[in-house]
């Protein structure tokens, strides 16, 4: 899938998208964050930062803990400040 | 008259008043932000980045909602992104109706709404070259669950 990385997210992470394939038991978003977390230093200073993260389900806002499925994209922010 | 945009360029609030003006309106509200100095001061610019193609769906979406809550004969969603200097245009929302109280109410809807529903962040550009981004504030989640629609994520 595609995950993608916005704002403070994607400055640490040090891109903003790349084409991954987590393992099967990585069933809600909570649980991508897990894993990535394990693929080096910016990912781990990105999100583990005390400040909240929220994510997009095939560009639908989705709760962290909601199913996963098999989605084609999902984007990774922080709460969003527009307008 | 409908319009969603997200655009780098500015946008023309008189000429988007006129039209939204035609077609029967009695009456046409809009709200305009604007890239205001920080309290503390200092600031320089806003740097506005988003989530291409979900932004669009999403504003287009409280369209639709504005639309169905309110009998509007207009309504116009501008976003900029991009850079954006002390003073510059940052949103303009605006809509039409055949009186005052639906299209005043609309349009604080859509702005409210737009704070915590489409997917921009701001990042704050100083004089002395830091940048920062922008937190979110719970005053904002107020106002948008205060119309009664299911609060932000």
């Amino acid at each position: 899938m595609r995950i993608m990385y916005f704002a403070w997210l994607r400055e640490r992470i040090g891109k903003s998208s790349e084409e991954l394939t987590p393992p099967a038991e990585v069933d809600t978003p909570r649980a991508l964050i897990g894993w990535l977390r394990t693929r080096g230093p910016g990912y781990e200073a990105a999100f583990s930062d005390e400040r909240p993260v929220r994510c997009a389900v095939d560009q639908e806002f989705q709760p962290l803990d909601a199913p996963l499925g098999t989605p084609e994209e999902i984007g990774f922010f922080p709460p969003v400040t527009g307008g | 008259m409908r319009l969603v945009a997200v655009q780098e360029q500015d946008f023309d609030p008189g000429s988007l008043l006129a039209a939204l003006g035609g077609s029967g309106s009695g009456g046409v509200a809009s709200f305009i932000g604007i890239v205001r100095q920080t309290p503390g001061g200092g600031l320089r610019a806003l740097h506005l980045e988003h989530y291409p193609g979900m932004t669009q769906t999403a504003l287009e979406r409280l369209v639709d909602e504005a639309q169905s809550r309110w009998a509007l004969t207009g309504c116009v969603v501008i976003h900029r992104v991009g850079r954006l200097e002390l003073g510059q245009n940052i949103v303009f929302t605006a809509t039409a109706s055949a009186h005052r109280a639906e299209a005043l109410a609309a349009t604080a809807y859509l702005i409210d709404q737009l704070k915590t529903r489409a997917p921009f962040w701001k990042a704050e550009e100083m004089e002395d070259g830091t940048t920062h981004w922008v937190e979110a504030r719970a005053s904002d989640d107020e106002a948008a669950a205060a119309w009664g629609n299911p609060p932000a994520l």
